[in-house]
């Protein structure tokens, strides 16, 4: 379940508590996204969308370190779990 | 003084229809062979054979970036005519109008249809009106049908499709199908997705300039390209595999379709040639499609495999194959 | 697309899967629980490239699929009363309740019109104080703080003619109870990505302990699926069961505390039936008291009975969605039950587990030779 797409926040355009709201960006095209939930979002950054509404901001340092993190797992030794593969 | 709106009336042979077909149809419309305004139009006699097709158009909205029914109606005929081989001729227009519609929304078709005709250069040799009571019909719907004569022999059709032959788009995929939701449901996009309704006959001219041999080549309008390669897969025994990185889509495209949950290669396309060639005709086939304004996002998008078997394979971005499906029903936007 | 493409590389993804391979001593069997992850592994095939290493069990991950067959007669029923409209999500259109389907009530002359985003349904209540509007509300977690502003955006704007058919349920519930049958084989989660990100993942912690389950929060992308897995396979090896976070950037250990707020003022958690399971303890959600005024089951007490949808007949969704069968083992799948003619919900949505399957199911070598440009 559950369809987010990461869009980049393109400008706000209310930011009253409750009507929150702001076009944001997906590849070539935008729409105006609740930002309720998200209300510290700054222009420029990324938030996750589901059904209109942006459920969470990007978190640009844990995604980096997490590609990081891949980029050097072959360095990583499998401790004394080798299998026989 | 013609009133603002169509009435029962206007569909009925009296007066106001001839009123509506003298001050809305004819000076849009007319040419010679539609002037006598008889049942049958007598139409010059070919000197080759025929091709001959019909469509009806009923889309939501009427207009829609991009587009509108009355475009709709004469590319969608003249583009069947045209991968059939044939230069199009002559349209059948047969109109069936809500009672209530405004008469300015049927004018504005009725352009859209006579600059579409001249663009594809066919002229609107017969035609109908029908008024329906409100409620019956959803404000207009068209029909045409359209002859055309064949300039070439005709691609032999899907069946020639060999092993090894490869499967070729003329243009970046889904744009039409998107537009339409996005317009139908008030998606609110911006920029707006503008559909890529538009005639496919400088496409088919330019491949035959060039002297491609075509094993098959369709126009891939409702089920996408997908529905396409379904039906060549079938219709030739082989196993069709594409390239899901090299398939051509637009920025605004993926980005709604990531959006909406959808895929690009299931959605309708107005403007989208599919074709089959062997390998070696592949570089003809792409440089002549590219020398069209319609043609420049031209791509070779898969290859005919010898083995039967699973009838369309997706090599995914990932390197992995799976089954392309076909959809099953209507596209709607989806949260899940 | 940022944030999605470097996701799907082909280069990680293989590497992800080499990995996994090399550390599993033993095949390990794995549920994920979201339908969305369910469409991704077999999207790209991820599945397949485990097996004989990983089982995954598709879990009840699509709330299209357990949503009650009642409550989706009673969405057909009132899109049939004069002056309403029943707003839905494109999802829901195909799903057969005990009766039909919202496209059937359509075809019987139902007003049901396709919204995006509940926020959208609320504007369609603004532009027409003619008819009332009525939103459909499914989902987990993830799709309640968009109905939670609907309502209270209905509220602030005094809008009479909104009300909401609330089906909304909680996903730890289900995975309790899967994990909790007799019959369970599930030995490791990838939880749910977005269900997380509004949750939070402090309250799988007891679940991880007490039934000794590694759960690793995951993403979506296939890269993101595949550090999940990682993550799981490798506490199964150490013999540890705790709860990881692999979809950082999206999901913080408390969750997202404003969304939680939007929904603890319209919503308390409540029994819900699950169609397929029966009813599950705190389940799901019910109206606060303030905000009776928008629940469509009060404002529309429906005279018709209640059938009794006990079973889906041949269909066996519930051992699907249960992880007890895969969807092929059900002696309906692919026969008398297909994505055209769905004798379950599993079967409807894209994201059903039956449906995936249906779709994703066979495979093939890559390509023998280059296209050419």
């Amino acid at each position: 379940m559950c369809l987010g797409v990461p869009g980049q926040v393109i400008r706000w355009l209310n930011r009253d508590p409750l009507f929150a709201s702001a076009e944001v960006e997906f590849a070539g095209v935008r729409r105006a996204c609740g930002m309720a939930c998200v209300p510290e979002a700054e222009v420029g950054q990324y938030v996750i969308v589901h059904a209109g509404v942006a459920i969470s901001r990007i978190d640009e340092a844990a995604a980096l370190r997490t590609l990081a993190d891949l980029a050097s797992l072959d360095e990583t030794p499998i401790q004394e779990l080798e299998g026989e593969s | 003084m013609f009133e603002d709106r169509i009435q029962l009336a206007h569909g009925e042979g009296g007066s106001l229809s001839r009123r509506l077909i003298e001050d809305v149809i004819s000076p849009r419309l007319g040419n010679p062979l539609l002037a006598p305004l008889g049942d049958a139009a007598l139409l010059p006699a070919p000197a080759s054979r025929l091709t001959f097709t019909t469509d009806a158009f009923v889309v939501t909205p009427l207009f829609f970036p991009g587009g509108s029914i009355g475009r709709l109606a004469v590319f969608g005929t003249v583009n069947d005519l045209a991968v059939a081989g044939a230069r199009p001729e002559w349209l059948s227009l047969s109109l069936i109008l809500e009672e209530g519609l405004e008469r300015s929304v049927l004018e504005r078709v009725l352009d859209d249809v006579a600059e579409a005709a001249r663009i594809a250069n066919v002229l609107v040799v017969t035609g109908d009106t029908k008024v329906v009571p409100r409620g019956a019909a959803d404000r207009m719907f068209l029909t045409t049908a359209g002859i055309g004569v064949l300039i070439d022999p005709p691609p032999p059709g899907p069946a020639a499709i060999q092993p090894g032959d490869v499967l070729i788009v003329s243009s970046s995929i889904g744009r039409h199908g998107v537009a339409i939701l996005a317009a139908r449901e008030s998606l609110g996009f911006e920029p707006p997705l503008a559909s890529d309704c538009r005639s496919l006959l400088p496409l088919a001219d330019a491949l035959r300039g060039a002297k491609v041999m075509i094993r098959a080549m369709r126009d891939a309008t409702r089920g996408g390209v997908a529905a396409v390669l379904h039906e060549w897969a079938a219709a030739s025994g082989l196993s069709l595999t594409v390239d899901e990185a090299r398939l051509p889509i637009r920025d605004d495209v993926r980005g709604a379709c990531e959006l909406l949950g959808l895929d690009p290669i299931h959605i309708a396309n107005e403007g989208v040639l599919v074709l089959a060639t062997p390998d070696e005709q592949a570089p003809a086939a792409l440089a002549a499609l590219r020398s069209c304004n319609a043609g420049l996002e031209a791509a070779v998008i898969g290859r005919a495999e010898s083995e039967r078997g699973t009838p369309v394979i997706l090599h995914s971005t990932l390197g992995i194959n799976r089954v392309l499906d076909l959809p099953s029903g209507a596209l709607l936007p989806r949260i899940c | 697309m940022k944030y999605l493409d470097e996701f799907r590389d082909a280069g990680l993804a293989r590497r992800l899967i080499d990995r996994i391979r090399r550390t599993a001593t033993r095949p390990w069997v794995l549920m994920e629980v979201c339908g969305g992850q369910t469409h991704g592994l077999l999207r790209h095939g991820l599945d397949e490239a485990l097996a004989g290493v990983v089982e995954l069990i598709h879990g009840p991950g699509c709330p299209v699929c357990v949503t009650p067959a009642e409550a989706i007669d009673f969405a057909c029923r009132l899109s049939l009363r004069p002056n309403t409209v029943l707003a839905s999500f494109g999802d829901m259109l195909r799903v057969p309740g005990g009766v039909g389907s919202l496209n059937d009530a359509r075809s019987q002359g139902g007003s049901v019109r396709i919204v995006y985003s509940p926020l959208d349904a609320v504007e369609l209540a603004a532009a027409d104080s003619q008819r009332q509007i009525v939103f459909f509300a499914v989902g987990f977690e993830t799709t309640l703080p968009a109905t939670a502003l609907a309502v209270l955006q209905a509220e602030a704007r005094g809008l009479a003619n909104f009300s909401v058919l609330q089906a909304h349920v909680r996903v730890l519930p289900a995975m309790e109870a899967i994990v909790d049958a007799p019959d369970n084989r599930v030995q490791g989660f990838l939880a749910a990505g977005h269900v997380c990100t509004i949750t939070g993942y402090d309250d799988y912690r007891d679940l991880a302990r007490r039934c000794r389950v590694p759960i690793a929060v995951a993403g979506f992308e296939p890269v993101d699926l595949l550090e999940g897995i990682l993550e799981c396979v490798t506490q199964l090896e150490q013999g540890r069961c705790d709860v990881s976070n692999r979809y950082e950037r999206s999901v913080r250990r408390e969750g997202n505390p404003a969304a939680q707020g939007h929904i603890n003022r319209v919503f308390a958690i409540a029994d819900r039936p699950w169609r397929g399971l029966g009813t599950v303890p705190r389940g799901g959600f019910e109206f606060r008291p303030d905000f009776h005024a928008f629940d469509a089951r009060r404002r529309y007490p429906d005279p018709a009975p209640t059938l009794p949808v006990l079973d889906d007949g041949d269909c066996r969704s519930g051992d699907v969605l249960s992880g007890r069968i895969r969807p092929h083992e059900c002696p309906s799948y692919g026969v008398a039950c297909t994505p055209e003619m769905p004798l379950g919900a599993p079967m409807v949505s894209s994201e059903g587990a039956c449906a995936a399957y249906y779709r994703y199911s066979t495979r093939r070598p890559p390509l023998a030779c280059p296209l050419p440009r």
